[in-house]
């Protein structure tokens, strides 16, 4: 008898959106079958992976990451071209960290002109990113959606304490927008739900699960991405259909094994190696678990988990 | 759970009336309503219809589906009317549904315009003779239905299996034969067969203040059972929120605190 390959096909669909303009536009999403099981149905889109670049020198990385960028981290319009030029980047996020009360209290002025310049520095799509203060980034946000209107891009994270002005600015600008909420699937739909009421559209809308580092609760990561992927296909839940983030670098590149150094820990490998590895493994499980979007740090991190996407779509 | 709207009905004097009279905008107003308040399918009741039959279902089917788009259940015995209504009938959101075949041989024609048209059907758990007993019967009928089905080349799929819910202010033992019927049709076959029920058949004759009620708790009992469609009102807010919230019960749709509203 003949093997025949079980096949589960679903109703449901992850929304498509785009982001970017003129012919660097990024598409995302659209597929009807969880990750890489092409066989089972349409996969339109590859998992896109970001650069990150902050509107701040990055004092707070580890050597690893923080030195690969040392030359131009000091201006964030030079570490953008950097990215996009050198590194060739095919999206960047600028994370407004600086704008954090307790990280320079930057002002929402500030911001504008800073993305203002990236902007016109670079053309890959840009997202935009506050500093997950709730009531800092309700301004904050709303000025950076203004100031890259026409750009399409995506701007987050709207939360359940903030996401009101934030969809209100995205709306009226025309951005995509990352919605977060805190590991929990419940809450993500509702997030999604009360977003939407407010008339902006789910097929502009990201969810972020919200991230985590191997090691750091990665596994309830996966399996809210997961259920979330489930929900969208197998039940169909409109809600629960948009492309999905995963903010990895930022969870990576503070835990200890991606931070301590040979001397206290000589068992744990080379530093370096180990920074790295962390990284692309998180996002290698964030791939697997149906990520459409991510976000990272270390060049050869990206590099790594790039291949691997193009092995499971060959 | 598919929800089929059964406000379009030749009962109702409103409807009647604006059938009468080709009158489209109360018909489509009832339609529209039905299918933001989550209809699948929109119930087109033109009863015998025994005067233009063919004219008034291509009518009914063509202004509907001009207001919604969705797909309609054509629910009358003639069938040179039904047939008019599948000619009619824009598949686009959705594979027509016919009301229905039963196990009497006046009603099998409606099984061959099934094949014919590509649409799915009703197919009441009743004979030419009297009324099923118990659920065991109304599986031998389903049996019958569905091997006829086969000989005029309906797909097993297409086939709703209907117990018939009789009233239960006058036969209240046999609101427990049609659950248990619910479960028993879904065993016939693999995958199992659909099934579907005419919900306020169950509140028929007892005081208004009571029919909701009754409606929503006995819907509550069939879908635990696995029930697939209801043909029920889906402007009964109360109905609809019995039903989401069972469907969350039943981990068919996920919750958020807002799942009433979606």
């Amino acid at each position: 008898m003949s093997f025949v390959v079980p096949k589960e096909s679903f109703n449901g669909k992850v929304l498509a959106l785009d982001f970017g303009s003129g012919d660097k536009v990024l598409a995302l999403g659209g597929e009807s079958s969880l990750p890489f099981l092409s066989f089972e149905g349409q996969i339109p889109n590859r998992p896109v992976i970001a650069y990150e670049i902050q509107d701040c020198p990055p004092d707070d990385w580890p050597e690893t990451v923080r030195n690969v960028y040392k030359e131009v981290s000091g201006d964030p319009v030079g570490w953008a071209k950097y990215c996009q030029d050198t590194l060739k980047a095919k999206a960047i996020a600028l994370r407004l960290v600086s704008t954090h009360p307790d990280r320079g209290d930057r002002s929402a002025a500030d911001a504008s002109k800073i993305i203002k310049d990236v902007l016109a520095a670079i053309n890959v799509p840009l997202i935009i990113l506050g500093s997950n203060h709730i009531e800092k980034d309700a301004t904050v946000l709303v000025a950076a959606a203004e100031a890259a209107s026409g750009r399409n891009c995506i701007i987050g994270k709207a939360q359940e304490g903030n996401y009101k002005t934030i969809v209100a600015a995205a709306l009226a600008h025309n951005h995509k927008l990352i919605a977060m909420s805190e590991l929990d699937i419940n809450l993500a739909k509702q997030l999604n739900i009360l977003i939407t009421q407010m008339g902006f559209d789910k097929e502009k809308l990201i969810t972020d699960p919200m991230c985590s580092a191997l090691g750091y609760g990665l596994e309830y990561t996966y399996s809210v991405m997961e259920r979330i992927r489930l929900a969208g296909l197998a039940q169909n839940d409109a809600t629960m259909q948009p492309p999905i983030l995963g903010d990895v670098g930022m969870y990576v590149w503070k835990i200890k094994e991606t931070v301590a150094s040979e001397t206290d820990v000589p068992d744990w490998g080379t530093l370096q190696e180990r920074g790295i590895a962390w990284e692309a493994m998180t996002a290698t499980a964030m791939v697997l678990a149906g990520t459409n979007l991510m976000i990272m740090r270390h060049p050869r991190a990206i590099e790594t988990v790039g291949k691997t996407i193009d092995e499971l779509t060959a | 759970m598919i929800i089929i709207g059964e406000k379009i009905s030749v009962i109702a004097k409103k409807v009647r009336e604006a059938m009468n009279a080709r009158d489209p905008k109360p018909i489509q107003e009832l339609a529209l309503a039905q299918w933001k308040a989550g209809a699948y399918f929109i119930d087109v009741n033109i009863g015998p219809a025994e005067e233009n039959g063919e004219d008034l279902m291509k009518w009914m089917v063509e202004s509907i589906q001009q207001v919604v788009r969705a797909p309609l259940c054509l629910d009358t015995t003639n069938a040179s009317a039904l047939e008019a209504g599948l000619k009619a009938h824009n598949n686009e959101w959705g594979k027509a549904l016919i009301n229905s075949t039963s196990n009497d041989p006046e009603r099998f024609g409606m099984l061959e315009l099934a094949a014919k048209h590509n649409a799915e059907i009703i197919a009441l758990t009743v004979g030419k003779g009297g009324l099923p007993a118990d659920a065991e019967e109304r599986c031998g009928i389903a049996a019958e239905i569905m091997a006829r089905a086969a000989e005029f080349g309906v797909a097993l799929e297409d086939i709703y299996l209907d117990p018939l819910i009789l009233q239960v202010c006058t036969t209240q033992d046999q609101a427990m034969h049609s659950i248990k019927a619910i479960k028993m049709f879904q065993e016939l076959n693999d995958p199992p067969m659909k099934t579907v029920v005419g919900l306020s058949n169950i509140s028929n004759g007892v005081p208004k203040h009571l029919r909701s009620l009754l409606d929503r708790v006995y819907l509550t009992l069939l879908m635990y059972e696995g029930l697939t469609a209801a043909i029920a009102n889906p402007l009964d807010k109360d109905l609809m929120d019995v039903m989401k919230t069972t469907e969350v019960f039943m981990n068919k749709t996920l919750y958020a605190h807002s799942y009433l509203e979606m």
